[in-house]
């Protein structure tokens, strides 16, 4: 704002002169930046100092890192996160739809579905699904009016401490995933509708190929925080004993008597996790976002990243409305 | 059923609610002719449109393209609505074009005039793309083929969605106010593209406030009224010479 008046002034009084002879130009000092850089950093230095001359062993972290019961643990969490995301991907799209169906039937149950697994605790839905067999000792699905069953198996056989976190996170998760989707599929301009039936395709085409692309702009975002959550909350599996991340750190403290090296451990494994998670929700955003998809390819991979990791997908939420 | 008759409404009404907007449309369009229509805001214009490619239902009356009953399946003098995939069927025949032009963005200008033949007609993708480059060069469009809609200007997008609405190969092309959206320098460019389309022997419905257009490329004029025509006829008789009040009101105050 400054350097511009000062140009402007320099224009008016002198209009005569050459372009050969501007004026040299003084930027503002910003000293409270600067000052305020130097408060922080010290801040952290100070932070870090401190950390490292506290009581911890920090020799025994990386050992408690790649133990195998760790390894273990890590493999388990990108596991249930991942099969429970992709689950609650497919149900929410469904649910969606129901919930934006003609029929008032299906609109109903995809309301209460909503409501109901949305509503429930995650913890609570983990330990109901594990403790199911207390309703129903035995689990039959079978053909009606035969004698063939499909599944026939004791319920805790069935449902593992794996089945009964992944019953819990993708339900839940689903009905998150169904408001999202539909937030998505309303944010489609009605005429794109319009277009596309003018042209004669019909309605799954349309879906699939004029308004789901659209639509993913508004639901990839939202959906990588949401994947991002899922991350961290399959440590509350660790409640009914299933091998994940913070059940391996609760395994290794009282094995090593190192309670805080091993939760540093299990918290190095969650950051690396979710910084992966982050690049790869940075990259799907890129990817359904035409209007920048054909700029930016030059730009190094390794910058592209680096940028995934500081950008705050709210920000980029904005430019998606725009 | 006369051979040479592409659109026939017969008897056409709609309701909102309580309030009518169409109270009983008749209209007629021969083959190759380019019918223009005419009407202040709220006449039923649009509606009317909507409906002889069934994106809006009609309470009562028929619309006839090229023989089909729209949205409808003739048995036995009894007609029978359709299930959604027949309905896209009839209405692959029938091209749109829109007044805010409803481009695909996530598609490039190539794509978005192919994908109708590839997606509905199962012509195979490269024949599509090549039959795409000659409409859009038809438009004057070929340097834009792998640019985006957003890169367009209105014009450029709405001579896209003309081209993307020919590639079906429709009997009948609709057009609702396709230049009000427009900056009054691109209008021409547009209007252009759909007279030589008018002169090729295209058989058109108009919704249009463009009264040099209608004066020389409609072979009728319809001038609508709160959900009735009025008036039609010739452009020299309609436009030229109108005889209800309303339509010297409306020809009056879009002239002035
Ligand atoms: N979806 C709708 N729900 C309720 N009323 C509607 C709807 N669509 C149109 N109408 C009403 O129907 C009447 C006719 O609308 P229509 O869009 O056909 O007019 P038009 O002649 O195309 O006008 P314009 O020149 O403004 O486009 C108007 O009174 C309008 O308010
Ligand atoms: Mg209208």
């Amino acid at each position: 704002m400054a350097v511009d008046m000062g140009a402007t002034e320099a224009d008016t009084m002198t209009a005569d002169r050459q372009p050969t002879t501007l004026m040299p130009k003084v930027a503002i000092k910003r000293w409270g930046r600067a000052l305020s850089g130097v408060l922080v950093v010290a801040g952290v230095v100070l932070l870090g100092y401190s950390i490292s001359r506290g009581q911890v062993d920090w020799a025994i972290i990386p050992t408690q890192m790649t133990s195998d019961t760790m390894l273990e643990g890590v493999w388990n969490v990108v596991k249930l996160a991942f099969v429970a995301q992709v689950i609650a991907v497919v149900i929410g799209v469904g649910v969606a739809l129901m919930r934006l169906s003609p029929n008032p039937v299906l609109r109903w149950v995809a309301f209460a579905y909503t409501w109901l697994f949305r509503g429930l605790p995650v913890l609570v839905q983990i330990l109901l699904w594990y403790n199911i067999a207390l309703i129903y000792p035995r689990i039959t699905i079978g053909i009606p009016f035969t004698t063939v069953d499909i599944v026939d198996q004791s319920s805790n056989v069935l449902v593992t401490a794996f089945v009964a976190a992944l019953l819990g996170l993708a339900l839940n998760e689903s009905a998150y995933m169904a408001e999202i989707v539909r937030a998505g599929l309303n944010s489609v301009d009605p005429g794109q509708k319009e277009a596309a039936q003018s042209l004669g395709m019909t309605p799954g085409q349309i879906l699939r190929r004029v308004v789901l692309p659209q639509a993913m702009r508004v639901i990839v975002p939202p959906t990588g925080n949401n994947a991002i959550n899922m991350i961290k909350a399959t440590s509350l599996a660790s409640v009914i004993g299933f091998v994940e991340v913070t059940k391996a750190a609760q395994n290794l403290s009282s094995r090593d008597l190192a309670i805080i090296e091993a939760l540093f451990a299990a918290s190095v494994w969650y950051m690396v996790i979710v910084s992966i998670a982050n690049v790869g929700q940075y990259f799907l955003e890129r990817r359904y976002n035409a209007s920048t998809r054909d700029g930016g390819g030059s730009r190094a991979l390794l910058t592209r990243v680096g940028k995934s990791l500081y950008t705050p997908p709210v920000r980029r939420a904005e430019e998606i409305t725009s | 059923m006369n051979d040479d008759i592409i659109v026939r409404a017969i008897g056409v009404r709609k309701r909102y609610g309580t309030n009518e907007v169409l109270s009983g449309i008749d209209l007629t369009v021969e083959r190759g002719k380019v019918v223009v229509l005419l009407g202040a805001s709220g006449a039923g214009k649009s509606t009317f449109l909507r409906c002889i490619n069934r994106l809006e239902t009609m309470d009562e009356g028929e619309i006839w393209v090229d023989g089909e009953p729209i949205g409808y399946r003739e048995v036995d003098g009894t007609l029978h609505e359709l299930r959604e995939h027949a309905l896209a069927a009839q209405r692959a025949d029938i091209g749109m074009v829109f007044q805010r032009f409803n481009l695909f963005p996530h598609r490039t200008v190539l794509e978005n005039v192919a994908e109708g033949p590839v997606q509905v007609k199962g012509v195979p993708r490269k024949e599509a793309r090549q039959t795409a480059r000659e409409l859009l060069e038809r438009v004057g469009l070929s340097e834009k083929v792998d640019q985006y809609p957003a890169r367009l200007s209105g014009g450029q997008q709405q001579r896209v969605a003309i081209a993307r609405a020919l590639a079906m190969k429709p009997r009948v092309m609709l057009f609702d106010e396709p230049t009000s959206a427009l900056d009054p320098e691109l209008v021409g460019d547009v209007l252009q593209v759909m007279t030589e389309l008018a002169r090729d022997g295209m058989t058109m419905v108009v919704v249009t406030h463009e009264m040099s257009f209608a004066k020389e490329v409609a072979d009728e004029v319809v001038f609508m009224d709160g959900g009735r025509i009025i008036e039609s006829g010739s452009p020299g008789q309609v436009i030229g010479n109108p005889q209800h009040p309303r339509t010297r009101q409306f020809l009056a105050r879009v002239s002035a």
